[in-house]
């Protein structure tokens, strides 16, 4: 394995070496870098059509009263928006496109353990977002129950839901095989002398993740199948007419889809976790409670689901149980900022685009996590709950969190990813853009909500109308951010990068930009006082 | 370079059932959230099902995963014909168990109790709810069970042509694995809904 | 790559197993002749546990795997009856 090959040096995994050229190159490599890039091409894609959707709200939302089309058509935008964006953007997010990429290299592997599972994971994915989006033009007209289908709307209305719901189905079977996989990578594949606590922190938080995608998941497929098995046979569980209950449906819908708000921001934590000491060049400080509180974030937030469900007529005794878990889960979160801050504090910093990103993550995470602890309070609650107050929130969460942590870590591994350097003023314009344009577009929302504007509606009360309108500039301000990014990143080719661009110390900085097809010439190993953030 | 770890694959095995138990984890979470709202009307629903089919099914299901496990150990000492035997004999009895199911459901859709029917609409809601998750549960676990048969299928065939060999059988493992946890569940499938009367 | 000590389960280890099973499903049929009203379902779901626990043991070979299958599997059905616990929270108390 460990053959000397100075002066051929191997090509880089962007050349096509295999028996295939150009695209079906692609499509048949079981390489996880290649497999990162295509979630992350795909995810593009799905995240500009779900960009456009919620312009598409915004613009009817300008003024009171309908403008441009009807309350239904407003109900599927939504719909489809939510499904786009949680099921297909931000929960495979981070961890399918810089988890294929980046974790494997970080941990001195040369692929994850099961390269076939892993691109079949990715075609998965594309078939369920297909069969998603395909829930659009097919049957009764696009479903209009919100992403979370609750029942018994879900199993009553004639839209074409069950193409949603298996879609959504599929996209879940994806995630659990992604997890699945980087579980037993990081078991079986780490470097020599790399031992659990000697694992750079992004791995950590995918480790945590991808527990979580494993235990969490198949409980949402079973939910699905039994709304599909509602609608073709009638089973009756979810429905109260035949003895069903209709909160059962809401319990198992957010055991699931609450840790899903764990595996959407866990890697987005793990992230930050890399730029902060990268940009820092200082130590990480509190190694160890970092890579725990991933843990215990993962666990406690198994428990919390019952927190969107205060006003369903639970009973007394868990909206209580369920309140103090929900307080519980912000420790380890409270932790991390905490860890952020302190790495910073003395650190040499230099304020290079991911790292302003990473800064805007940690603000913006700070205020949805804040504000997520007074939703989760039971007496706010009742008064918020379904309000754009609640928008506002999840929107700083996985928008301002996941979404502004994706930025970053496209900042930070693109000179790794292709081996090019990008323009830093074009990047730092899209920051200021992309920050400014988010709390435009959300924070009103906060606003309006404790005022009493619901969440989902087509229409609204005119003393709502300025809020509104904010937002949309804001949306506005947000796409002309997108745009210049993307710019800066696809334009034109930026000078060759170094290997080493940022003065990282994990394993990806110390191969070649591009990496080679095997990532490594000679296996890495750590040695016996090595740690993982060796900064002066 | 050819890349091969065992236990590796073992440990994904793992934790693929894991997300299996999980999958029928919230089917018998439904159970249990009904059966204590309407336990009444699901010891009364329980009479409808034949617990002596029942329990010959649960026999043949044990027989079948010992039968596995016995393949297991025949591959490991390289006693091809055993192996291939023994995983016949577990084929076999899928397919009894099949045969059975077969009888039982037609039985019940022949009198008319199957989900969305007309007498169906006649029982009391606790009764519906019975029967819609015998369906529901034998059903997906039926579901497995054939799934877990085409897996053994491969087995034999791999066994035969010596790829599945004394020194290399950790597919046979996990197939064998999957195979268990079809067990594992009906386990708990039987008693919860046949031995309530 | 690294040989691992195999263990090769005795057939008639294995044998052994299967009739204990067979026997705890006779019990367990048994058990219902007899009326011990509220516990039944529990007596049914002890038995049906020490199958289950009989089966991952030997069947699926969990005592001859290295711990940390053990602690998977632990671990996993901890957070399971957590789930139903938690859930419970709610319907028992309405």
């Amino acid at each position: 394995m460990t053959e000397e090959k100075t002066h051929h040096p191997e090509p880089s995994y962007l050349v096509d070496t295999g028996k295939y050229k150009g695209l079906m190159a692609w499509l048949t490599s079981t390489d996880h870098k290649r497999i990162g890039l295509m979630y992350m091409y795909a995810m593009m894609v799905f995240f500009a059509v779900g960009v456009i959707l919620g312009m598409v709200m915004r613009i009817e939302l300008f003024w009171p009263g309908q403008q441009f089309y009807g309350p239904q058509a407003y109900n599927g935008i939504f719909t489809i928006h939510g499904i786009i964006m949680i099921f297909t953007v931000v929960i495979p997010g981070l961890a399918a496109v810089f988890g294929n990429f980046s974790m494997p290299i970080m941990i001195g592997a040369r692929d994850v353990a099961f390269p076939r599972l892993n691109l079949f994971s990715f075609y998965l994915y594309v078939i369920g977002a297909a069969i998603a989006l395909a829930s659009q033009f097919m049957g009764n007209g696009p479903p209009d129950t919100g992403w979370t289908f609750y029942a018994p709307y879900s199993i009553q209305t004639h839209t074409n839901v069950v193409a949603a719901v298996f879609g959504a189905f599929v996209l879940g079977f994806s995630s659990i095989l992604t997890g699945l996989n980087f579980i037993v990578t990081m078991h079986r594949m780490r470097a020599p002398g790399m031992t659990f606590f000697k694992m750079p922190l992004f791995p950590w938080s995918l480790y945590a993740t991808a527990w979580i995608q494993v235990l969490a998941t198949p409980i949402v497929g079973i939910t699905l199948l039994m709304i599909i098995a509602e609608r073709w046979l009638r089973i009756g569980f979810f429905d109260p007419s035949l003895g069903g209950d209709p909160v059962l449906y809401q319990h198992l819908f957010w055991i699931y889809s609450h840790p899903a708000v764990y595996i959407m921001i866990l890697p987005a934590m793990g992230v930050i976790t890399e730029i902060i000491p990268t940009f820092s060049q200082k130590k990480i400080f509190g190694y160890k409670a970092i890579a725990i509180s991933s843990l215990a974030i993962a666990l406690v937030g198994y428990f919390v689901w019952a927190h969107h469900m205060y006003t369903s007529g639970m009973s007394t005794t868990a909206r209580w149980v369920f309140s103090l878990l929900t307080f519980l889960v912000a420790v380890p979160s409270a932790i991390k900022v905490f860890n952020w801050v302190t790495t910073m504090y003395k650190g040499s910093i230099s304020l290079k685009p991911p790292f302003l990103f990473a800064l805007g993550f940690i603000f913006l995470f700070m205020i949805g996590g804040m504000t997520g602890l007074s939703l989760g309070a039971l007496a706010t609650n009742i008064h918020v709950h379904d309000t754009a107050y609640v928008v506002a929130h999840f929107h700083y969460i996985v928008f301002g969190g996941v979404g502004f942590a994706f930025f970053a870590a496209i900042f930070y591994w693109y000179p790794k990813m292709y081996g090019r350097m990008y323009n830093f003023k074009m990047a730092n314009w899209s920051f200021v853009f992309l920050f400014t344009g988010f709390n435009l577009l959300y924070f009103p929302q906060f606003i309006i909500g404790m005022m009493g504007m619901p969440r989902r509606y087509f229409d609204y009360l005119p003393q709502f109308t300025l809020g509104h309108q904010l937002s949309f500039f804001g949306g506005l301000l947000l796409v002309i951010g997108f745009i210049i990014m993307l710019i800066t990143l696809f334009s034109k080719k930026g000078a060759p990068a170094p290997d080493n661009p940022w003065g990282g110390r994990t394993f990806e900085w110390r191969i070649p930009s591009p990496p080679p097809v095997e990532n490594f010439e000679v296996m890495p190993e750590m040695a016996e006082n090595e740690q993982p953030y060796d900064y002066k | 370079m050819e890349h091969r770890d065992d236990i590796g694959s073992k440990l994904g095995m793992w934790i693929f059932i894991f997300t299996e138990i999980l999958l029928f984890g919230g089917l018998f979470l439904v159970y249990a959230i009904m059966r204590s709202s309407y336990s009444t009307e699901f010891h009364q629903a329980a009479h409808h099902l034949n617990a002596f089919i029942g329990a010959i099914n649960t026999v043949v299901l044990l027989v079948s995963s010992a039968t596995v496990a016995m393949s297991i150990s025949a591959v490991q000492k390289g006693n091809k014909k055993l192996a291939v035997i023994l995983l016949l004999i577990t084929l076999l009895c899928a397919a009894i168990f099949m045969v059975n199911k077969y009888f039982e459901w037609g039985h019940k859709i022949h009198i008319g109790l199957y989900p969305g029917s007309a007498l169906m609409l006649t029982l009391s809601h606790g009764q519906v709810m019975f029967f819609s998750l015998y369906y529901f549960m034998t059903g997906l676990h039926m579901f497995h069970l054939v799934v877990g048969g085409i897996i053994l299928t491969i087995a034999i065939i791999k066994v035969q042509n010596g790829s599945i060999n004394k020194d290399r059988y950790v597919l046979l493992e996990n197939g064998g694995l999957y195979w268990h946890l079809v067990d594992l569940i009906w386990i708990y499938l039987f008693p919860l809904l046949y031995l309530i009367t | 790559m690294h040989p691992e000590t195999v263990h090769i389960t005795p057939y008639r280890t294995l044998a052994w197993v299967l009739i204990t099973l067979l026997g705890l499903t006779f019990i367990t049929i048994t058990a219902t002749w007899i009326d011990l009203s509220a516990l039944t379902v529990a007596v049914a779901l002890l038995i049906a546990t020490v199958k289950a626990y009989i089966v991952l043991t030997y069947f699926m070979h969990l005592k001859f795997e290295s711990s940390l299958f053990r602690v998977f599997v632990f671990m996993v059905l901890f957070i399971y009856v957590l789930v139903i616990a938690f859930t419970l929270s709610d319907y028992l108390f309405r």
